[in-house]
């Protein structure tokens, strides 16, 4: 093993550039002769466009040219379409509303795109953007609570009564069966409340079309830049395919925001050959705000039953899914297929069904965000469980110890397969490590000091190493979600390794140079690792639902598996030894049993040369390129204990300590994994406590629209966190991982809100449990329980 | 329209500016230093923070006029001489980044924290790390990080 390989805390490599300034995000790019972009936004939240009026700010300085819809028609642009097509109960297709580059008749939430101002500056544009006039005639709000009322307004005429799908998963007939021979039912109504994802760089594009090769360049901050060339050459037909480059440089945080693909980047590129100058468009905050696809708004009713020892029989989950105003790039699979297939956790439950009804609602379209789908799932499941141990009388551990899957594979009633874990070794840990035995001491002497003290538990487990392409196929993917990698050895020796993953923050450029370290022998200043360029990176699906380690290095280790073996081939023949006989051990091929030897730079050069072996058997060159498909999702699971103390007389609450035990599969760099877990936890924390994405119900506006209304966690928010890792080895990817992106914002809403109703007493607080919330529910509540 | 000068990492710069732009305007489109970041347009990601007069300020919260005549340092500017500043060298041995977008302003919000107060420890900082959003590293690094540096340039 190399000193940088598999397993080590390499320190990163891309840090030297961002730790200097020296990073290379998209505002920081300029192209010469570039024009900026000003999008004029709806303030209504629902409206008809009556007329818009160009005049005076057409005559403002420096305007170059100011688009509309109708431009974007005449030009034969379609809409942006949603990857994820789900059918309804009654076998019925989703029913998907057209999704403008620019709303030409109706605006359908605050924030949409209406005009294009392009001018010499910025100033100037936003100037001119001022000018433009639309007379709008509003329409009624439409939001989650009453979106599916009789005489809501309707978003789209397509999707009546406002419902874009009714989507079902499980066996009915066998749940109500398992409910009706229940010793006990438990049931619990849940809100997930709405956050927005809020990397802190905001999105942005520049658009640079070449005459002369009637060629488009488009810089953008994406997670999967092939994955928006596709999209904006086969479905929006802004160019062809192979006449669009797309780069995502070094992009400042995604958490799925940068996935999907948006009326700006759009704009940008088309623009650009019409203005025939490079444009560029970076949002505001506020902008961010309005306009990025937001993530969870999940309403839900949920029911347990449960024999008398307190197995249980049966869920039932009835869900109301927040789509937004537009279906956005995934945002159709978020709250069925990424969501109802894990209801099951990490338990053995007979019978499953859930209903979920995706509605479309006046607000900013909705989509998946870290952890997308499985948060809300596991916070259905972790609450439920925990109320049900709670009114049975079982100690909360043990009744999920009692209920856990022991043996694998386990085939669970939605859909998913587990393959691999061992869930009482992580709970046994974070038992130890939070010291549970311990509690009841802490909490009287908390109460001693005025304080209520309560404790949270979250078993949780996820699907990720997305994923097998049939698979996907057949549940209504339009993609196949496998990733390529090229490995490209140079005559002297040095390798580029061209990948579909996208790093945007995850450390790729330090732990696939470990990897390929690993294989080769050799020091990590001799790997280069490429992504992010259409015009670079043969093909990829980006990166996402924790999927760059399981299914992007699993790429990459079978494209060094074929360079292997080609520098074998050639290594024998060099030393006229048997294939067989040769193997490449710390940089170098040696004959077994001999001291014959060539180092790995004698060997690629001799690829090149084509000197000294066959080449008529053997090819000269060393590049190899692999497409890796899934055969399994993974499943990362792990226990979390949240522990707190509450304030009764403000309603304040304080996280005093924070346990993650994760099972992950194998590690490539456990400090960076680490971070992984710390920035989740805080995402999921965030979410628990202080984020919330409010409508005003009855004008749509957004009310927590700037980082003064909506509450980012802070650095004094937190303790720090304990984690741990029980590692059982993934048996369906050739490393053994299981990926670990998301599990912190997965794992901990629930065992927050678990803590919080423990210390009061009460069965469930909405999240964000803000003080206000805490407050109100210890005066609410009729016994309270210290001080 | 006016003209500033003001010395930025060392060199005496002017430029022309309207009433109206920003230091951190000034420093990225104007002098092209774009280590310096803008995370929002409330002045509270502290994305921005750079030094005038040794002193970390949110340059999207300063007119460039006001920086007329004053020392300036920014991201670029830290590693004198192209050795890395500990508390640079900090953040990358505690992995206190990910992807990297804050932290040009966690760092020169770090050095100024340590300068003011030599001795800190892990309350003081989360709190003195009230203006600088991070949504990756979920700040336990961060805040390893500069209690790192702090004790390393005390020693
Ligand atoms: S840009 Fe956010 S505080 Fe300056
Ligand atoms: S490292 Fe990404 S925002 Fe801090």
């Amino acid at each position: 093993m190399s000193e940088w390989g598999i397993g080590k805390p390499v320190r990163r490599r891309e840090d030297d550039r961002f730790i200097r300034g020296r990073g290379q995000y998209t505002d920081d790019i300029n192209r010469p002769n570039q024009t900026h972009a000003v999008f004029v936004r709806s303030p209504h939240a629902h409206a008809l466009i009556r007329s818009i009026d160009l005049e005076e700010a057409n005559a403002a300085p420096g305007v170059l040219a100011i688009l509309t819809g109708k431009d974007v028609a005449e030009d034969g642009l379609a809409g942006l379409i949603c990857g994820w097509t789900v059918h309804s109960k009654d076998g019925s297709e989703m029913k998907a509303g057209g999704h403008p580059i620019l709303a030409a008749e109706k605006v359908r939430y605050v924030g949409d795109h209406v005009v294009l101002v392009l001018a010499e500056t910025k100033a100037q544009a936003l100037a001119a953007a001022d000018l433009v006039l639309v007379d709008y005639e509003p329409l009624p709000a439409v939001s989650l609570k009453n979106s599916t009322e009789p005489g809501s307004a309707q978003v789209h005429d397509e999707a009546p009564g406002n419902l874009c799908f009714e989507w079902e998963l499980g066996d009915k007939a066998a749940t109500e069966d398992a409910f009706s021979k229940a010793a006990r039912t438990v049931s619990i109504d849940l809100a997930n409340n709405r956050l927005v994802p809020n990397a802190m760089e905001p999105r942005a594009a520049i658009g640079d079309y070449d005459a002369g090769r009637d060629e488009y360049t488009l810089w953008t901050t994406s997670q999967n830049p092939h994955v928006a060339r596709l999209v904006l050459s086969a479905f929006v037909g802004v160019a062809p395919e192979h006449k669009l480059r797309v780069i995502a440089p070094d992009v400042g945080g995604g958490f799925g925001s940068k996935i999907f693909i948006y009326p700006e980047e759009t704009a940008c590129a088309w623009a650009s050959k019409k203005i025939g100058r490079p444009i560029k468009w970076t949002a505001d905050r506020s902008e961010a705000f309005l306009a990025d696809a937001h993530g969870r708004d999940h309403l839900s009713h949920a029911e347990l039953a449960l024999d008398e020892d307190g197995k249980f029989l049966g869920l039932k989950v009835k869900t109301k899914a927040n789509l937004g105003a537009y279906l956005s790039t995934f945002s159709a699979a978020v709250p069925t297929y990424l969501y109802g297939t894990l209801l099951s956790g990490q338990y053995d439950i007979p019978a499953i069904y859930v209903e979920v009804d995706g509605v479309y609602t006046t607000t900013s379209p909705v989509d998946a965000y870290r952890g997308a789908g499985r948060p809300e799932a596991t916070y259905i499941v972790e609450r439920i469980v925990e109320t049900a141990a709670r009114e049975t009388g079982f100690d909360p551990a043990e009744m999920r110890r009692m209920n856990f899957v022991k043996t694998f594979p386990h085939q669970t009633p939605v859909i998913m397969n587990y393959d691999i874990g061992d869930f009482e070794a992580s709970l046994d840990k974070a038992l130890e490590v939070a010291d549970y035995a311990g509690f009841p001491d802490r909490k009287e002497e908390a109460a001693k000091r005025g304080k209520l003290r309560g404790i949270g538990f979250s078993t949780y487990i996820e699907a990720c190493g997305i994923a097998p392409s049939a698979a996907v196929g057949s549940l209504g993917a339009g993609v196949g979600l496998w990733e390529s990698a090229e490995v490209q050895v140079a005559p002297t020796g040095k390798i580029e390794v061209f990948t579909g993953s996208h790093s945007h923050g995850q450390g790729h450029e330090t732990t696939f140079a470990q990897l390929v370290s690993e294989r080769t022998g050799l020091p990590l200043e001799d790997i280069e690792i490429i992504h992010g360029d259409t015009g670079r990176v043969q093909f990829g699906m980006g990166t996402y639902g924790s999927r760059s380690g399981a299914v992007g290095m699993s790429a990459i280790f079978k494209a060094i598996d074929k360079v292997e073996a080609k520098a074998r081939k050639i290594a024998a023949q060099l030393m006229e030894a048997a294939e067989d006989d040769v193997v490449l051990e710390n940089g170098a091929f040696t004959v077994k049993g001999t001291d014959k030897s060539l180092s790995w730079p004698e060997v690629t050069l001799a690829a090149y040369t084509g000197h000294g072996f066959d080449t008529a058997e053997i090819e000269p060159g060393l590049k190899e390129s692999a497409f890796y498909d899934p055969l399994n999702f993974t499943f990362p699971a792990g226990c979390h204990i949240c522990e707190v103390e509450i304030d009764p007389e403000t309603g304040v609450t304080e996280i005093v300590n924070f346990t993650a035990i994760d099972d992950f599969g194998t590690i490539i760099n456990p400090m960076i994994v680490e971070g992984q877990v710390h920035g989740g936890l805080v995402q999921g924390i965030g979410q628990a406590l202080y984020e919330h994405g409010i409508y005003d119900e009855e004008s749509g506006q957004l009310m927590t629209g700037s980082f003064m209304d909506y509450c980012m966690p802070r650095a004094d928010n937190f303790p720090g966190f304990k984690l741990g890792f029980t590692p059982t080895v993934c048996p369906s990817n050739p490393m053994g991982m299981k990926g670990c992106g998301e599990a912190g914002a997965i794992g901990s809403p629930p065992a927050v809100i678990n803590a919080i109703t423990d210390a009061l007493g009460i069965k469930d607080i909405p999240m964000p449990a803000t003080p206000a919330r805490v407050w109100a529910a210890i005066q609410n509540s009729a016994t309270p329980k210290a001080a | 329209m006016p003209v500033v000068t003001m010395t930025v990492n060392g060199k005496s710069v002017s430029g022309e500016v309207e009433g109206r732009t920003l230091l951190v305007n000034f420093i990225r489109d104007q002098l092209n230093l774009t280590g310096t970041h803008v995370g929002c347009d409330t002045s509270q990601c502290g994305a921005c923070v750079v030094h005038i007069d040794g002193k970390a300020v949110k340059s999207c919260a300063t007119l460039a006029l006001q920086a007329d005549g004053a020392d300036v340092t920014t991201i670029e500017g830290l590693a004198a001489g192209g050795d890395l500043h500990p508390v640079q060298r900090a953040f990358k041995e505690h992995h206190g980044l990910q992807c990297g977008f804050c932290t040009p302003g966690m760092i020169m919000t770090a050095v100024d924290m340590i300068r003011r107060k030599p001795e800190l420890d892990e309350k003081t900082v989360r709190e003195e790390l009230e203006g600088n959003l991070c949504r990756c590293t979920g700040y336990h690094n961060i805040v390893k990080a500069i209690l790192a540096a702090s004790e390393e340039m005390r020693a």
